[in-house]
Order: structure tokens, then C-alpha cells, then sequence
């Protein structure tokens, strides 16, 4: 590619950041107005965050999300690294070609489609929908994801490294957990975070999912959003994006020093050799 | 040894079987009930206390009532049919949008790209609740957009986009913009600054470069990139329910309707099973054209 960065360029790079982020700013700026009217500035405030943060049902809501999105995502990252070691490791075994599809097909299924099946399952087994059945639900659909994750990594990672460690007389387990697991652990650090958002996300496998009493936020914010903007949400949305974007933002840096890191120790261990 | 090794791949595949691949099962057949007004509303239900002979009856009573419902009811068709059509035309708004970033990304000096990648990815990680509400301020008859324009005299009256069916195309280009431009970015990326060089010796303008070496070079990522948009806009529910009018018939909303509002869960699973269908196509040749792309780099 020719390196000529033109303004051609810098202007669809311009228009393209702003239409991803102009939305969101709005929502940011206008949750520090004064005014109950959205979209007339009426003076500098912070009362509506205050509003938000006493608002019981929102603070339950959210409580219990997190709580939802913890469990799901520790099940999700276990059960998909699982599942990315049997496909990658386990060579021939009956029924693979349905074990791939049934972990591909989770990625691509809409939404409805998966709360409504789940909705069913859980209906015909006599389960009582709460807090336990969108857990379930995502963690299940969650999993499809952080295998793809840990997939990617485990591809690349040196068998041989292990091979040795067998050879020296470590059991295949101590070999994947004192060998493997460190090397593929950012992958599934990685994975653990993309279920964790994606449950926190999920608005509409969970209201499929959900019983009397596990409300989640997306489904008390979505109910809100139904009846129109007010500030009370911009303030709300306003954490919640100051939040992701904490957290994206230190887990880049924390990555970019880990494989700064690992140049360096490249760069040592050829220069050893 | 061996058993623990079993137990290994059991342990997810038991988990996959039991809620993905039996509820999907239960949707079929529930597909191929009958609506009663009972808890839960489908006749009829398995019980294992009559046995066999039971089993054999409620099988029997299976049917496809369902889905000459959903043949003969012109709603159903049309919501099809238009879901398809705000898909693609939706996919390739996002690509002709998407396009321009990806080539200015791929263009950018080296220790930009990290910073720039990241600032694309960042809204995919924001609710996506919240990005799609961020529209209704924007869109709404006194939102920011009209109020903008009507200040800069360009309109009189408020333009009525929200509730349209091109507030529904805004908010899925908004939505899935980071995927249409991370699969074009890679593949404009590895794009070999050396074929346009040559091709710049030989006399070829820029355009005509662009047009015989880039575009051709970043087609796996335009295919790959069109299909993660279109697939799931197919089936979306959100962003016809907050931002298209009863209008905007879409198949995700319809079904949402059909299982809420109506109760009747036989003709929701009828027309998720019809949505699966109507999405087979797409998602096998996804696959395919993945795996050739695979082993091309490979």
C-alpha cells in the first residue's frame, strides 16, 4: 500500500469516528443538563446522576446483572476453553461434526430464535425462570464465543512445549495446566471479558429467560427507553459507557505492555542464544 | 487417564446438547402443536405416565397447522420478505460507509492503526441498548437533527424520520459498523504496497489502481464483512422495535409480537423455524467462503 495518507483519507476517517461516537457524546453531554427537556440546554447540572443512584429498581436491576454476568462468564470461559481443547486436541470422535456445528451455530442464531428455544426447554422441564435460567442462557451462548477466542490462540501455541513437559514426567494435566494454560491464559482472560459484556449486553435472550423478580438492567432500561428519552437515562448510560470504556481502554494498555514485554524477552533470548 | 479425558469432552458437549441442541428440538415439535388456551398454551404436551402408547397419540397429533397459518396470512410473508430487503439494503449502506474508514485505516501512519482500531471497537463494546437510544434523541421530530437543520434554515417543517423505515437503516448501519470495517481492514491491510507501485510505473492512475489492484485484493473482506452484518440484521428485534413504527414489519419483531403480545407459542416457533431456514443459505455459504479464504492464507 503506498503510504500516502491523503485528505481524502483523513476526511473519511474524520466523518466515520464522528458518526460512531457524535451519538454517544450527545447522550453524555446532555445527561449534565439542567433541564428535564432533552434536547434544550438549560444550564450546567449533576442532579440527574443523583436521581439515577436513588433509583432502587435501577440499582436492582443492575445488581443482579452483574451478579448474572459473573457466574455466566466464569461457565462460558470454562466450558468454551473445554470445548476448544477437545476440537483442537481430541482428534476423531464420534459425533464431532455435530459437536462443531452445535458450537458454530450459537454464533449466527438470532436472538429470538435462541430465548424463545431456551423459554421452552425451561418451561417443558418445569425449571422456574429467574436468575438461574439467563445464566444458563448466556452462558450457553456465551461459550460459542470464547471458544472462538481461545481457539485462535491455541492454534498458534507449540505443542512441543508440552510434549516436553510429558516427557519430563508431567501428567497430561499438570502439562496442560503448568504449560499450556499460561501461554494461552491472555486468550482466555480476552474471552472471560467478551461473555462478561455480552451478558450484560443481552436484552432479549434475557427477558425470554427471566422469571418474576430478575429483572435485569438491559430489560429495565429497555422498558424506560419505550416510554422516551429523559435525562434520568442519559445520566444513567453516561456511567455505564464511562465504565466499558475504563475498562477497554486499561485491558488495551495492560496487552500492549504484555507483549511489549514479550518482544523484549524475545529479543533477550535470541541475543542470549 | 482415558475416562478423564472422556469426562473432558462430555462435559461441554452435554452442556451444548442440553441447551442448544434440545431446545431446538422442543421448537419443532412445539411448531407442530396446536394453540390451546391452557398453561402452557400447546396441546399436546408429552407425559411419560402414559408410556409409549401415549407418546405414540401426541405424536400423532402433531401437525403442520402452523405453518399454512403463516403461509396464509400475507403478514407473515411480507415481514419476510421485508427483512431481507432492509437487510441487504442496510448491508450495503454499511459497506459503502464502512469502506472509505477501513481503506483510510489500512492507509494511516503505522503507530496510528493500534489507537484507531481500538476507537472503532470501543462503541461495539457500549451497550447496545444505549447506542441505539442515543438515535431516538437524534432522529425523534424534536431531536437534535431537526432541530440542527431547522436552525440552519435548511427545513421548515420537522423531517419524519423516527418511526421510519430509514431510522431502522440508520440504527443497524450504527450498530454493526465495527463489523463491516474490521474484516475489511484486515484484508486492505495485507493488500501488497508493491503491486500499486508497480502499477503506478506502468503508467495507471490512481483510480484505475484502486478500481484493478485494491478492490479485488479486499473482496474476501467485503464478503466476509457483508455477511456478519446481514445475517444478524435479519433476525433483529431491537432496533425495529425502538426505532421503526408499526410500519416496519420485521421477522425478529414479528416473532417477539406473536410469543408476548398474542400467546400463541405454536406460531412463534413456526416462524422461528421458517427465520432458521430463510437464514441456512447465507450462513453455508459464510462458512464456505471462510474456509476457502482459511486455507488460501494458510
Amino acid at each position: 500500500m503506498i503510504r500516502r495518507f491523503n485528505i481524502f483519507n483523513l476526511t473519511s476517517l474524520t466523518f466515520g469516528l464522528a458518526f460512531l461516537y457524535l451519538p454517544l457524546l450527545l447522550v453524555v453531554i446532555y445527561s449534565f443538563n439542567d433541564s428535564r427537556l432533552v434536547t434544550v440546554w438549560g444550564g450546567f447540572s449533576t442532579k440527574w446522576y443523583g436521581i439515577a443512584l436513588n433509583n432502587d429498581a435501577y440499582l436492582e436491576a443492575a445488581w443482579i446483572t452483574l451478579r448474572i454476568a459473573f457466574v455466566s462468564a466464569t461457565l462460558a470461559t470454562v466450558l468454551g476453553t473445554l470445548s476448544t481443547v477437545v476440537m483442537v486436541r481430541a482428534g476423531s470422535f464420534p459425533g464431532r461434526t455435530l459437536f462443531s456445528g452445535m458450537i458454530f451455530a450459537p454464533l449466527v442464531m438470532p436472538e429470538v430464535v435462541t430465548g424463545l428455544s431456551l423459554l421452552l426447554l425451561f418451561v417443558a422441564i418445569g425449571l422456574d425462570r429467574g436468575f438461574w435460567t439467563i445464566t444458563i442462557a448466556h452462558a450457553t451462548f456465551a461459550m460459542c464465543y470464547a471458544s472462538v477466542v481461545v481457539s485462535s490462540r491455541l492454534a498458534s501455541f507449540d505443542r512441543s512445549l508440552e510434549y516436553a513437559a510429558l516427557d519430563l514426567g508431567c501428567t497430561p494435566f499438570s502439562a496442560f495446566r503448568q504449560v499450556t494454560l499460561p501461554v494461552i491464559a491472555p486468550a482466555v482472560i480476552s474471552a472471560w471479558l467478551l461473555s462478561f459484556t455480552l451478558s450484560l449486553d443481552d436484552l432479549v435472550i434475557a427477558t425470554f429467560t427471566s422469571g418474576p423478580g430478575s429483572t435485569t438492567l438491559p430489560m429495565k432500561l429497555y422498558s424506560s427507553v419505550r416510554l422516551g428519552v429523559s435525562p434520568e437515562i442519559n445520566a444513567l448510560s453516561t456511567m455505564l459507557i464511562g465504565i466499558v470504556t475504563a475498562g477497554v481502554i486499561t485491558a488495551s494498555l495492560v496487552n500492549r505492555r504484555q507483549e511489549r514485554r514479550r518482544q523484549q524477552d524475545h529479543r533477550a533470548a535470541a541475543a542470549a542464544a | 487417564m482415558r475416562t478423564s479425558r472422556r469426562l473432558l469432552i462430555l462435559l461441554p458437549y452435554l452442556w451444548l446438547g442440553l441447551f442448544f441442541l434440545v431446545p431446538f428440538l422442543i421448537v419443532i415439535k412445539i411448531a407442530l402443536s396446536d394453540s390451546v388456551t391452557a398453561s402452557p398454551p400447546y396441546a399436546p404436551t408429552f407425559s411419560l405416565d402414559e408410556g409409549l402408547a401415549g407418546l405414540r397419540a401426541s405424536l400423532a397429533a402433531l401437525d403442520f397447522e402452523n405453518f399454512v397459518w403463516l403461509a396464509e396470512d400475507g403478514i407473515y410473508l411480507k415481514a419476510y420478505l421485508n427483512s431481507v430487503k432492509v437487510a441487504a439494503i442496510a448491508t450495503l449502506l454499511t459497506l459503502l460507509i464502512g469502506y472509505p474508514v477501513a481503506y483510510a485505516m489500512a492507509k494511516a501512519p503505522q503507530d496510528w492503526r493500534k489507537t484507531l482500531l481500538l476507537l472503532v471497537i470501543l462503541p461495539f463494546w457500549t451497550s447496545f441498548l444505549i447506542r441505539i437510544y442515543a438515535w431516538i434523541g437524534i432522529l425523534k421530530n424534536e431531536g437534535f437533527l431537526n432541530l440542527t437543520l431547522m436552525k440552519l434554515a435548511i427545513i421548515e417543517q420537522p423531517l419524519a424520520i423516527m418511526h421510519t423505515e430509514i431510522a431502522v437503516y440508520v440504527g443497524i448501519v450504527y450498530s454493526y459498523l465495527p463489523f463491516m470495517i474490521l474484516p475489511l481492514y484486515a484484508s486492505l491491510e495485507r493488500t501488497d504496497g508493491r503491486l500499486l507501485e508497480a502499477a503506478e510505473d506502468l503508467g495507471c492512475g490512481a483510480l484505475a489502481a484502486f478500481r484493478q489492484i485494491t478492490l479485488p485484493l479486499s473482496l474476501p473482506g467485503v464478503v466476509a464483512g457483508c455477511f456478519l452484518v446481514f445475517i444478524p440484521a435479519i433476525g433483529e428485534f431491537v432496533i425495529p422495535d425502538l426505532l421503526g413504527g408499526s410500519g416496519t414489519l420485521m421477522i425478529g419483531k414479528t416473532l417477539w409480537l406473536e410469543f408476548f403480545s398474542n400467546r400463541d407459542w405454536g406460531v412463534a416457533a413456526a416462524v422461528a423455524i421458517v427465520l432458521l431456514t430463510i437464514l441456512i443459505v447465507p450462513i453455508v455459504l459464510f462458512q464456505r467462503h471462510q474456509q476457502k479464504h482459511q486455507e488460501e492464507l494458510g
